[in-house]
């Protein structure tokens, strides 16, 4: 009986822990403005991907994240708070983007997300900023030419956990597995190590990859439409809007085609005169 | 916490049992492995002690998560094809070994001198004298510590999730990132590691008891 007692007690002080622990997890962050803050302190913290070629890529030598989603924040920042703002960059991946934007740790995301009917219900999205679509990387050579030829059993295709991509794949070839690596790095080191047939997310993160990869090619064209947007806390609707009417206006004085220039005009095999606006 | 275990059961399911697959197995074979690894080290033979030596050093000081993806990524691009599953549980019985070498081990050199001597000076052989005197009071002494290595290997094959293994914590990743619910479904996969953590820990601590009866 005693033991039963002390043993109970030890339960229910685990219990008591996990409680204190989790509480920590609810605090809400939605009632402090965004905006307001961002006027205050000039600056903007955005969540960028640091992995990905072409988008948002962690540059070694000066320890900067550059890419295109970077520099339409940048863009975006100075448009909206003036010229001496200051745009600062937290990494993210997939996976961790959300939850960094609901605790607050950052203002918006802006890294390579896809507007999707389910993200919606938890973030609010401004208008979409690139227009992507879903296609796959293979070796040179290989015999998938595109997304039909995945659909068979005992095919494995790499994708990255959080990414939306896994999700459509899991429709478009039902029977192919899917390997969900950690972060696009590690998904392309494992399509080097044959561990899948393909990697199959975006087409511009895809042709990032070639470029350095000169081995590997994107094939299939695109089979779905995945329109990025930047994604804000729900109740943020004054940073929405000014983040909304920024981009328009990027878009019209020229900016946003000179970026996309800047990123796409050389990669081989990609049309950066069709995602032009 | 219970529309997670509703909607999601058969995923956590099977996560479960291949965190528990991959455990059963790297906790056999690392105790086998670690036991000859320890045996190598207090040999009197100076080559084998020196293999041993080098093997538990190697292993012991490299990260688990180098170790695994070596095996998931270095091993296929040169050698033969290895699933993420297969990669990690190899990883982790490596990694494990070098631990429990070390800590049975100490178990054997725990033991006190005069009871080899005394078995060769009655006729033993010096492996008789290890496998019939030695080696069952060592384990006895190492039951604690060893319960240690085993809640933390259970705890380390998390490392599947980094090579697409599709353990507890991979599909708590991937329920985390569908649902956006990421404090429930770690929860949850918490939940899931102390069931079978908790029992483990409790049967060590039983072993640990009958053992001592007797000796205090």
């Amino acid at each position: 009986m005693k033991k039963l007692f002390r043993n109970l007690t030890v339960l229910f002080t685990m219990l008591g822990l996990g409680l204190i622990l989790t509480s920590c997890g609810t605090r809400d962050t939605s009632n402090a403005s965004v905006w307001q803050n961002a006027e205050k302190t000039k600056s903007i913290t955005w969540g960028v991907k640091a992995d990905t070629k072409l988008f948002g890529l962690m540059d070694v030598k000066d320890s900067k994240i550059k890419g295109f989603d970077a520099d339409i924040a940048r863009a975006l920042t100075r448009q909206m708070l003036g010229k001496d703002a200051k745009a600062n960059f937290v990494q993210v991946s997939s996976q961790t983007r959300i939850p960094l934007l609901k605790n607050g740790n950052i203002d918006a995301i802006i890294a390579t997300m896809t507007i999707t009917p389910d993200r919606a219900k938890i973030v609010d999205f401004s208008d979409s900023y690139f227009d992507a679509g879903q296609s796959l990387l293979v070796k040179k050579g290989s015999p998938i030419k595109n997304v039909r030829d995945l659909n068979k059993p005992g095919t494995k295709v790499i994708g990255v956990v959080g990414a939306n991509s896994v999700e459509n794949i899991k429709k478009f070839a039902p029977k192919a597995k899917v390997l969900e690596l950690q972060d696009y790095a590690q998904a392309l080191t494992a399509l080097k190590s044959n561990q899948g047939a393909a990697l199959t997310t975006d087409n511009g993160i895809l042709f990032g990859m070639a470029v350095e990869n000169p081995g590997y090619q994107v094939v299939g064209g695109t089979f779905t439409k995945e329109p990025y947007g930047i994604a804000i806390n729900k109740g943020q609707t004054d940073m929405k809007s000014h983040v909304n009417k920024a981009l328009k206006e990027i878009v019209k004085s020229g900016e946003y085609n000179q970026i996309i220039k800047k990123w796409f005009g050389n990669v081989s095999g990609f049309n950066y005169k069709e995602v032009e606006r | 916490m219970i529309n997670i275990i509703s909607n999601h059961w058969q995923t956590l399911l099977y996560g479960l049992g291949q965190t528990l697959l991959c455990s059963i197995l790297a906790l056999f074979f690392s105790l086998v492995i670690g036991s000859l690894f320890a045996i190598m080290e207090v040999l009197p033979n100076k080559i084998a002690h020196t293999i041993g030596r080098a093997y538990v050093e190697l292993f012991r000081n490299i990260p688990l998560l180098v170790v695994t993806m070596f095996f998931y990524i270095v091993i296929p691009k040169f050698f033969f094809q290895i699933s993420g599953f297969a990669a990690g549980t190899i990883g982790l019985t490596i990694y494990t070994s070098a631990f429990i070498a070390e800590t049975v081990r100490a178990g054997i050199q725990s033991v006190d001198t005069g009871q080899m001597e005394g078995s060769r000076a009655n006729g033993m052989t010096y492996w008789q004298a290890m496998r019939y005197i030695v080696l069952p009071q060592a384990f006895k002494i190492v039951i604690p510590p060893l319960g240690n290595q085993f809640i933390n290997l259970v705890k380390n094959s998390s490392v599947l999730a980094f090579v697409a293994g599709f353990d507890l914590m991979y599909e708590g990743n991937t329920i985390a990132s569908t649902t956006f619910d990421t404090i429930n479904s770690y929860l949850v996969v918490g939940v899931l590691y102390l069931i079978i953590t908790m029992p483990l820990s409790y049967y060590m601590r039983y072993l640990e008891k009958k053992s001592n009866r007797g000796v205090n």
